[in-house]
């Protein structure tokens, strides 16, 4: 093979990579995550059809979606979704609960403490912190501007 | 409707992650934090209700709406409960999915082996 200079090696090189999939990826985060949450929308209907008032039947919703999420990334299917829809399966509720899962059962080795439980929050971790953290200021904001 | 809406707003969402997936160096973790941040300061702010109102789950779904619920707790408990409220109120609404990502998180992670790549 002949020698090729740095310039033509990048253009090979160049030509070799697959190029990034941009709008069907785009496209199926659209779809994937519309589909999650038309499925968040049908048990919220369905809650409130129960009778549930509207703050219980959101609240059931994140649960129900997070046992979904979490019972679908135990089984190996949530990845696969994951593979397809791109942000569209991690950006939803139930994409938190499968980052909360996958590291758990990796780390399974090192034991149910520093294995488990405290690799569970990997990701869990900065999300409640900023989440937590946040809400206690937008409160502690509300009171200031708006008075007791 | 509901439903139609529901899917359009909440794919939208998703979609904004995905153009900064593949257009910058944020892993979906970065998103996901970003993601919540970004509905504690809109929620905190009022603008993320109008998109709540219109899009339902396709807004709540997110984890941004994760974030606004955090937000909308802490506003409402400082409303009614002045000071304590302003540090309960965000997890007292948040605290379902929190018990139970924690709860179904813990479970499965016992309960089933990673699965080989393939």
């Amino acid at each position: 093979m002949e020698k090729l200079n740095k310039k033509e090696y990048e253009k090979y090189v160049e030509g070799k990579i697959p190029k990034p999939t941009y709008v069907k990826n785009i496209i199926m985060a659209f779809l994937v995550g519309g589909f999650i949450c038309t499925l968040g929308q049908f048990i919220l209907n369905y809650l409130l059809s129960l009778g549930l008032n509207e703050s219980s039947a959101a609240s059931f919703t994140s649960i129900a979606l997070v046992f979904l999420g979490s019972l679908l990334t135990g089984l190996g299917i949530y990845d696969k979704i994951g593979k397809i829809g791109g942000a569209g399966a991690s950006v939803p509720i139930t994409g938190f609960a499968n980052s909360i899962v996958s590291p758990a059962m990796e780390f399974k080795r090192e034991g149910f403490i520093f294995g488990v439980a405290s690799k569970m929050f990997t990701i869990a971790g900065p999300v409640l912190v900023y989440g937590i953290g946040g809400s206690v200021i937008v409160g502690l904001l509300t009171l200031l501007f708006k008075g007791r | 409707m509901d439903y139609v809406k529901a899917f359009i707003v909440g794919g939208l969402i998703c979609v904004i992650g995905q153009i900064l997936l593949d257009n910058t160096k944020l892993t979906p973790a970065h998103i996901l934090v970003s993601f919540l941040t970004a509905g504690v300061v809109l929620g905190g702010l009022g603008l993320y209700t109008p998109i709540v109102e219109f899009g339902g789950a396709g807004a709540t779904v997110p984890i941004s709406g994760f974030g606004y619920a955090l937000s909308q707790g802490a506003i409402e408990g400082a409303g009614t409960k002045g000071l304590l409220g302003a540090f309960t109120g965000g997890i007292e609404a948040a605290g379902g999915g929190i018990a139970a990502v924690i709860l179904f998180g813990y479970v499965v992670a016992l309960v089933f082996n990673p699965k080989t790549k393939d």
